[in-house]
């Protein structure tokens, strides 16, 4: 059953980043892989809030935590677009482009990440993260 | 429309196998390093590179491309486990965790790229 869950999370996930890919194609013309890029960082920001957010809701049955979690914010974001996206802008010549890609995505993975887990943890007032 | 449908298989199954292959990996060794989701990004990223070396076809692309590997690969949890090793305070294995996927993964993206562009 909890595969199930997750499997069905993972559907919504791939296609909200189809789509999301879609759209940005519409305005976005440059090789620079924008649409990853904000999927990315989004996704790292949702999956912090959501991780330290939904384990204190009592009502969630863990299955569903999972599916949101794991399935749906994990499918939604991608790292094997994300490596294959930067050795392709080295192999087309365009360095700058790939570094700017690969700190973008490290450094602001983490900061949308842990920006993501303070806001979840943010009523909790002085109690200490993580614990 | 037809498209959707492509993706939404895909990321069916790659989500299914990520957890699965999650599960297994977490009792089979559990450890503080998070080997099973760099097992699954190292894995993706040379397949997915091997994919697009080959030149597949749009349909092919769509349903094991962006549908499977996008979901079975995964960036916001590769995030979520490095915050959460530096409350742990692991800075060693925050080293080498990014690292090791970083630099693993485009490594085998680029051979996966090469090797598709081979066979």
């Amino acid at each position: 059953m909890q595969y199930v869950l997750v499997g069905l999370a993972g559907i919504v996930g791939a296609l909200l980043r189809y789509g999301l890919g879609l759209w940005t194609a519409n305005w976005w013309h440059s090789s620079f892989p924008l649409a990853t890029l904000l999927t990315n960082l989004s996704g790292c920001f949702v999956l912090g809030w959501l991780t330290t957010r939904m384990i204190r809701l009592k009502f969630m049955h863990p299955y569903i935590t999972t599916a949101l979690g794991t399935g749906l914010v994990g499918s939604f974001t991608t790292f094997s677009t994300f490596s294959a996206e930067a050795v392709n802008l080295m192999k087309t010549g365009h360095w700058g482009g790939a570094c700017f890609y690969v700190l973008a995505s490290g450094i602001g993975g983490l900061l949308f990440s842990w920006f993501g887990y303070k806001t979840g943890n943010a009523d909790r007032g002085s109690v200490k993260d993580g614990e | 429309m037809i498209n959707c449908l492509f993706v939404a298989v895909g990321g069916f199954f790659g989500a299914i196998s990520r957890f699965g292959i999650s599960k297994w990996m977490n009792s089979r060794f559990p450890s503080t390093f998070p080997i099973a989701t760099l097992f699954v990004n190292l894995t993706g990223a040379f397949l997915l590179g091997l994919m697009i070396g080959k030149n597949m076809t749009h349909t092919f692309q769509l349903l094991f491309g962006t549908g499977f590997m996008g979901a079975f690969t995964t960036f916001s949890t590769f995030k979520l486990e490095t915050i959460q090793l530096k409350i742990k305070g692991k800075w060693g294995l925050i080293g080498s965790y990014l690292f090791i996927s970083y630099v693993g993964g485009m490594l085998l993206a680029f051979f996966g790229l090469y090797i598709g562009g081979q066979i």
